[in-house]
């Protein structure tokens, strides 16, 4: 009989997989209720490292050209690809359903993805436009990033709904901090590890397992937060977040659709830029 | 040697037709408040009394609310889009119509300069009709989805530096939307907005559809708070923005925020100086400075600074402070004692941190609220005066050697609302508004404002757009 090599899970900060600083983890059951994983339970101090990590890697992510960013994107698809397997086996474990409605998750969250991979270089063209203004001025508006984001993902899935959150962050050019869904976090580990081996920037997305009741106020707080998905935080939670977001008045969304144009554009300004007209 | 002063020319009141006492514009008619109490709304430059305008507390606001949700289900969302836009039409051609009328009472009522209100705020008050009438009906091309839908009962807040802009600002798109609106008027600015509730009434706008209660900050906070609002629409200071949020934030409301900055102004070496020095003007000295856009941190590339400042300074002693209602009149009065006392206060801050002070020699007149033209130069990035909105016509100068350092103190701000660029070469003016963290941008130009142009902020100066195709998503429902 062959023992298994059974995988650590860990944290994914500035392109590296380091435990939480504060050495907790939580214990994961499977479906069954059977012990499945120790992951990290990230502390305050892992967010704030975080989010240094992703500020810093915004600049770069911004100064590839959007092709290139959706490049980048699409290549995410093609390792996940490869990783379907791991993808619905960690599926069936944790949500227990069968293999064959994990496996059809997987796929829809690569779809999904090389969806958002497409917008990257069109968002601008779609959601920009140029204005007639009454007077001799050329006057066009432009949908930039907003910076950094951090997305509580969709607790009800394990795949679908962090790739939809995470995915249009990206698109928009942002940066992205992910709180794993705490019941199903194992998939946002993963996708780390395809990450770390895409051609994702170290930095450009960091992915945290743990409380996501216990993260939200310090997310809502953390003043180099720029914007926050809350899809995957109860009411509760969100109240919280938002009462403490009003401080630096970061952008807040719930979403509930995997696929929208609107999910890109809640995380984007837009910039109107005026000049004149002569000779 | 010839004076070329000029003698006054003052624009005539006797256009308007002014009440001794105003009551609140509930369901298409004006009525007495609830409170009984009424304050008095006075004229900046002299200090004398308008008219007494109605005090509008949590039963009347209450009142408005329900009179706004009446309409939005009775009335307003029945009607198809097309007639809900022909609306709008009409109330941008009686505004249009009644121009002169309300370019004075704004002056009178704000200070502002009558060349101003006349030829920038009202033009643009019925602009802003007459853009969104046309988008009533044209609402699934907004990019927002085939059906987009109102929120319904929609309160708004808006400030006294632009008291019927900021109306049109918020009214238009919100009715153009099919949403129904209960308004709260700046406390010291109110009249513009009463006369509006007569265009209303003119236009023969259903009842209910506009509601508006005059009041002060109490006033805007039962509006924030009342259950039955779906979305907050305010323009105002960061501060009050802030608390809205935080009062909203157990609510399913919706919240759009324009609030307040600290823009730069980054002058290049190769600017042309003279159009450049008019910028700088219009930037800082345009309504008094009372302008959450005004370009007031003036970033000058070190080589040129002399030339720029002395031709500046050249230039600001033939600003003319005085009476608004005169048309040649170029910096009117400051609207309030407490905005005075505020620029005041933050001025003599520069004084205290080593800012140098200076202001052409001017006169001001005895009675009412000025300030003069003032700019301060040796200002660093840690002054007060380069940090915090002083909402006057105080101008904070200071310099940089390089392209990325200007970038660097431009964006050094928790505000993102407004920037203004000067140079004349085209691929520096495209880099410099790509760096800069800012909902507007003006390249060799400033405060220009147009209905089609989106108008907000990054940052700390607000959530969402007004204005363009953009604007529209504030009181839409769209998908996400």
């Amino acid at each position: 009989m062959r023992v298994d090599v059974k995988k650590t899970y860990k944290l994914y900060i500035g392109g590296a997989f380091p435990r939480s600083e504060s050495g907790r983890v939580y214990e994961l059951k499977d479906a069954k209720g059977e012990f499945l994983a120790n992951p990290c339970q990230a502390s305050r101090k892992d967010f704030r490292d975080a989010v240094v990590s992703a500020r810093g890697a915004v600049t770069g992510w911004n100064k590839a050209t959007a092709y290139n960013r959706g490049q980048i994107l699409y290549r995410v698809a093609e390792i996940m690809e490869g990783r379907t397997f791991q993808f619905a086996e960690e599926i069936v474990a944790m949500e227990g359903v069968n293999f064959k409605e994990a496996k059809a998750q997987v796929e829809a969250a690569i779809d999904c993805w090389v969806w958002y991979a497409g917008w990257c270089d069109k968002i601008a063209s779609v959601s920009g436009s140029t204005n007639s203004v009454s007077g001799p001025y050329y006057n066009f508006t432009v949908p930039e990033n907003l910076g950094v984001v951090t997305v509580f993902a969709d607790q009800k899935s394990s795949l679908l709904g962090l790739v939809a959150g995470l995915a249009a962050v990206l698109a928009g050019g942002n940066t992205a901090i992910v709180i794993a869904s705490e019941k199903y976090p194992l998939s946002a580990i993963t996708l780390s590890e395809v990450l770390a081996t895409s051609d994702v920037p170290a930095g450009v997305v960091n992915i945290l397992t743990g409380y996501s009741a216990e993260l939200a106020p310090w997310v809502g707080a953390h003043m180099d937060v720029d914007g926050i998905d809350v899809s995957g935080l109860s009411k509760k939670a969100e109240e919280e977040v938002r009462l403490a977001g009003a401080e630096n008045l970061k952008r807040i969304h719930r979403f509930n659709q995997f696929q929208s144009l609107g999910r890109i554009q809640a995380f984007m300004e837009n910039k109107t830029v005026w000049h004149p007209i002569g000779v | 040697m010839t004076n070329f002063e000029y003698a006054p020319a003052l624009e005539s009141t006797a256009i308007l037709d002014i009440a001794s006492q105003y009551g609140l514009f509930i369901n298409g008619k004006f009525v007495d408040p609830k409170t009984a109490q009424y304050f008095p709304t006075i004229n900046p430059a002299n200090e004398q009394l308008i008219s007494q305008v109605a005090f509008a507390g949590e039963t009347d606001v209450d009142d408005a609310v329900k009179a706004a949700r009446n309409a939005y289900e009775k009335s307003w969302s029945k009607l198809s889009a097309a007639e809900r836009g022909k609306y709008l039409f009409r109330i941008a051609r009686i505004l249009q119509e009644r121009a002169r009328e309300f370019a004075v009472l704004e002056t009178l009522d704000n200070g502002k300069p009558i060349r101003e209100s006349r030829d920038v705020d009202v033009p643009l008050a019925a602009a802003h009709f007459f853009y969104h009438a046309g988008w009533s009906d044209k609402l699934k091309y907004s990019g927002l989805g085939n059906d987009p839908k109102p929120h319904g009962v929609v309160g708004q807040i808006i400030p006294w530096n632009f008291p019927l802009l900021m109306l049109a600002w918020k009214v238009a798109p919100a009715l153009a939307t099919g949403n129904t609106v209960v308004l709260k008027p700046a406390e010291t600015t109110p009249m513009t907005a009463l006369l509006f509730a007569e265009v209303c009434q003119q236009a023969d706008l259903p009842a209910g559809v506009i509601n508006i209660v005059t009041g002060d900050g109490s006033t805007g906070s039962f509006l924030v708070n009342h259950p039955d609002v779906d979305k907050i629409a305010f323009t105002g200071s960061t501060g009050v923005g802030k608390a809205i949020a935080r009062a909203v934030s157990g609510t399913k409301k919706s919240v759009t925020l324009e609030l307040g900055g600290k823009a730069a102004n980054i002058v290049f070496e190769d600017a042309a100086i003279d159009e450049t020095v008019e910028g700088i003007v219009n930037g800082i000295f345009f309504n008094q400075g009372h302008v959450c856009c005004a370009g007031s941190r003036l970033l000058i590339q070190e080589n040129i600074q002399d030339e720029v400042l002395e031709k500046l300074k050249r230039r600001m002693a033939s600003i003319r402070v005085g009476d608004p209602l005169d048309k040649n009149t170029d910096l009117g009065a400051i609207n309030s004692a407490e905005q005075l006392s505020r620029i005041t206060e933050l001025s003599a801050s520069g004084d205290l941190e080593g800012a140098h002070r200076w202001s052409p020699q001017c006169d001001l007149p005895a009675a009412g609220f000025w300030y003069p033209p003032t700019i301060f130069t040796g200002v660093t990035q840690a002054h007060r005066i380069a940090r915090e909105e002083i909402f006057g016509p105080v101008l904070s100068v200071l310099t940089f050697r390089t392209p990325q350092e200007a970038i660097e103190k431009a964006n050094n701000t928790p505000y993102g609302l407004s920037a203004g660029i000067w140079s004349e070469k085209g691929s520096r003016i495209l880099w410099a508004s790509q760096q800069l963290r800012a909902g507007v941008i003006w390249a060799n130009t400033f405060n220009k404002f147009d209905p089609a142009s989106p108008f907000g902020g990054y940052k700390e100066s607000g959530w969402g757009r007004e204005g363009g195709r953009h604007g529209l998503s504030a009181y839409l429902k769209g998908e996400k």
